[in-house]
């Protein structure tokens, strides 16, 4: 797929916008430079810039074949995939240190990937397995990885940048270096959350970095038709955040900006606002007819596609030959494949797992009363009928089920060794990755 | 009569009504160009207009807000919530404004609107997006509540709750929307609210469902006749005015209660009627009324868990064969 094809033309990626100027300071909105589309980054070295391709290809073989897993109904749910969008999620996350903390969408694969998560951990999450991040209690929508700090992908839109907002309170409250990105789409700027995070990060001075994913549209209603200021970096102005635009095709652009909004967030504790101009090449989920759009404008994007453009930059500087670059696409695919073999041999959680974590028991807490007609156990219902691997669970537990006692139909649910966990792991900083 | 699905009921209805009152217009997230997430209003952009069809951003306190404003003076708009887990986020507008205006500001003032929304667990959505929320409604004076689980009753009822002068929760379930079934032609037609349907009629247990439990009852009720068992199914369809004649001439004949819906146990439908039941008829109860509910636990998404974590038809046979067992019970 990396092939020798020409940057497409950026002059319709978006509106230039009132930027800021992120290094000097304290430019006013009159005299703004104009945004950085296609400016000349540094290439990274060769090292690097082998780590950002690979990270951006892995995570492209990661999407499409889990929307294959998807057309095979090994994943169930919503699946929101970002390809098209991945320079703005590697872009961003090379920018990060090991600290910061991330916080997402539903559209999150990519994010999760890019801290550093394994890929079959991903997978299996969407597989709907014990073995996936979330336990395969989240799913595609749902996926959290404490330890690399990924705080999380939140299914509604807009729910994310409240917490965004707290996870730097805490950074402020406790005087540390950690900075927070937060990621959102076009479409969520027009939530109530948006204006009012904004706001209050601005007021106290949070060290949080909100990314805006224009990929042009919320759902099948294009940017234009939900949102009256369409230069979407320009609304956190009247909330007392600065915006900037970057293109979010090229994951130099990115990472610079980024980094930029981040130095600013953690020595100026100043939140800013970036918009990263996209498109998701895809559907907006699997099930997306896409009617919605023509496919000229489509392929139009696709010409600027991000990672032939990062590719075919590395490879004309010198820094990788294309041989090479083919080498990293294969190895993409074998590390998804492998994900994907993990995923399908990874048992689901097992159904007395049901009840687990709803609370977190102690002392006070051992349990609590659940008027159920069900006991976790149970369950042989009509859903499931047909698919022999779901039955064989189903009666692997029916053991359980035997002399089930509706005398017991009003449960205390007692708390089991592994019902008491101690407090939750720190979340510390993983290793350095992009 | 025609034979159609759930969706195309509702699509109907509202084309209807829309044909027959200038005031009734929709608005919600991409219910024009996109024709909706569930299709329900499928080619109304093309017919009515987007003065009448209208997209909106994701906002949705502010659309519900904005409906309420409109109906206020004399529009009669229906909302669509894309699912009902997003009316999370226009409960302000719904508790505290629709609800309670008319009553607040002294009758001076009427909020004729329809926040139409579909509901409901089964398709891996895990929990944010998996809720059955027909108990947070009831709970509130001032709204109507419907949930129909035909599409003759979904035409019928939105039709009703259109030309209604008060506010609508109009609860409509995912799992349905391409169930087929027979509606009346006659644009006439309604389903007043306040009339719950006996689905199936029986004298041993009485097994009221709600919502896609009306349904799922009717299952239950077949697997219990294989076991000599003669189950009656009521279908409230309208929670807020609740039928609960209807429900109580049942009991009387039956002696038994099973009450099943898709949420959570807790202050559910299922906890409400009972208390209602054994107020009214306790006399004639021959067992604890059972209930039967979603688990207690947030929807998760691995599809083993989920299908263990909502009723099945198995366990309102289950909960409806316990209700002979009472002499066992402590
Ligand atoms: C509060 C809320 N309303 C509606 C939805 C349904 N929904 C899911 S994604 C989406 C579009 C979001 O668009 P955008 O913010 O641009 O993000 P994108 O999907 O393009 O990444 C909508 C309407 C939701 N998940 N949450
Ligand atoms: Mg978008």
């Amino acid at each position: 797929m990396v092939n020798a094809m020409e940057a497409g033309d950026p002059s319709n990626a978006g509106q230039p916008s009132p930027g800021v100027n992120l290094a000097g300071g304290d430019a006013t909105p009159q005299q703004r430079p104009a945004p950085r589309f296609q400016p000349d980054h540094m290439l990274p070295d060769a090292e690097r810039g082998k780590a950002v391709l690979y990270r951006m290809l892995l995570i492209r073989r990661f999407e499409e074949r889990a929307g294959e897993m998807y057309a095979r109904a090994k994943i169930g749910g919503f699946l929101h995939l970002c390809i098209g969008e991945e320079a703005t999620v590697v872009g961003t996350s090379a920018a990060m240190r090991s600290n910061d903390y991330l916080i997402s969408t539903y559209r999150e694969h990519g994010q999760v990937l890019a801290r550093g998560t394994p890929p079959q951990e991903v997978m299996a999450e969407l597989f709907g397995r014990v073995t996936g991040v979330s336990k395969g209690r989240g799913g595609s929508m749902h996926m959290f990885d404490a330890e690399r700090r990924f705080m999380g992908g939140y299914g509604i839109v807009g729910g994310n940048l409240p917490i965004a907002a707290g996870l730097g309170l805490a950074a402020a409250y406790r005087g540390t270096d950690d900075a927070v990105v937060c990621m959102l789409g076009d479409g969520a700027t027009n939530q109530g959350t948006f204006g009012e995070t904004l706001n209050l990060a601005a007021l106290w001075k949070l060290p949080v970095v909100f990314i805006i994913v224009n990929n042009q549209f919320g759902m099948g209603t294009s940017l234009a038709r939900h949102s009256a200021m369409t230069k979407l970096a320009a609304k956190g102005e009247g909330f007392g955040v600065p915006g900037t635009t970057c293109d979010g095709m090229d994951v130099l652009d990115v990472e610079s900006c980024v980094k930029n909004a981040l130095d600013l967030a953690r020595s100026d504790r100043q939140p800013v606002l970036i918009e990263a101009v996209t498109y998701r090449f895809r559907g907006h989920s699997v099930a997306d007819p896409e009617e919605y759009r023509s496919k000229e404008e489509v392929d139009e994007w696709r010409q600027r596609d991000p990672i032939v453009q990062f590719a075919n930059k590395l490879i004309r500087g010198g820094a990788i030959t294309g041989a090479e670059a083919e080498a990293l696409d294969k190895l993409a695919l074998q590390e998804v494949d492998a994900a994907v073999k993990f995923a399908d041999e990874s048992p689901y959680p097992e159904l007395d797992t049901l009840y687990d974590d709803v609370y977190v028991l102690g002392d006070q807490l051992r349990g609590w009363y659940s008027v159920d007609a069900r006991s976790p156990d149970t369950q042989r219902g009509e859903g499931i009928a047909g698919d022999a691997e779901l039955q064989r669970i189903a009666e692997a537990s029916a053991a359980h089920t035997e002399g089930a006692d509706f005398d017991e139909q009003i449960v205390m649910r007692e708390g089991v060794a592994r019902d008491t966990p101690g407090p939750p792991p720190l979340p510390l900083p993983p290793e350095e990755g992009v | 009569m025609s034979e159609m699905r759930y969706r195309e009921a509702l699509n109907l209805a509202l084309r209807e009504e829309m044909t027959a009152d200038r005031n009734v217009f929709i608005m919600g997230e991409d219910v024009g160009v996109f024709n909706g997430a569930f299709k329900v209003t499928d080619g109304l952009l093309k017919e009515f207009g987007e003065e009448r069809v209208r997209d909106t951003p994701i906002s949705e306190n502010t659309i519900v807000g904005m409906g309420v404003g409109a109906a206020m003076v004399g529009l009669r708009p229906v909302v669509e919530l894309m699912t009902i887990n997003f009316s999370l986020l226009a409960m302000d507008q719904i508790i505290n404004h629709m609800a309670p205006i008319h009553y607040m500001f002294g009758g001076q003032v009427r909020v004729p609107i329809v926040v139409r929304m579909p509901q409901g667990a089964g398709h891996q959505l895990a929990a944010t997006h998996s809720h059955s929320f027909e108990a947070f409604f009831q709970h509130v004076p001032g709204l109507l509540v419907a949930t129909p689980s035909t599409p003759a009753d979904a035409k019928g009822l939105l039709k009703a709750a259109i030309r209604d002068d008060n506010p609508v929760i109009f609860i409509e379930h995912e799992t349905l929307y391409g169930m087929k079934g027979e509606v009346p032609d006659d644009p006439s037609f309604i389903v007043p609210f306040g009339q719950a349907a006996v689905r199936r009629e029986g004298t041993d247990v009485t097994i009221v469902g709600i919502s896609r439990m009306a349904v799922t009852a009717q299952k239950a009720a077949e697997q219990l006749a294989e076991r000599g068992v003669s189950a009656e199914v009521i279908d409230p369809r309208t929670l807020r005015p609740l039928d609960l004649d209807t429900i109580l001439r049942s009991v009387e004949k039956t002696n038994r209660v099973v009450i099943a819906e898709e949420g959570w146990p807790h202050g559910g439908v299922g906890a409400n009627m009972t208390a209602l039941i054994q107020e009214q008829a306790f006399d004639y109860l021959d067992a604890p009324i059972q209930r039967v509910a979603g688990a207690d636990v947030p929807m998760p998404y691995s599809r083993p868990l989920e299908q263990a974590a909502y009723p099945h038809a198995e366990n309102i046979v289950a909960a409806a064969m316990a209700t002979f067992e009472t002499g066992d019970r402590v």
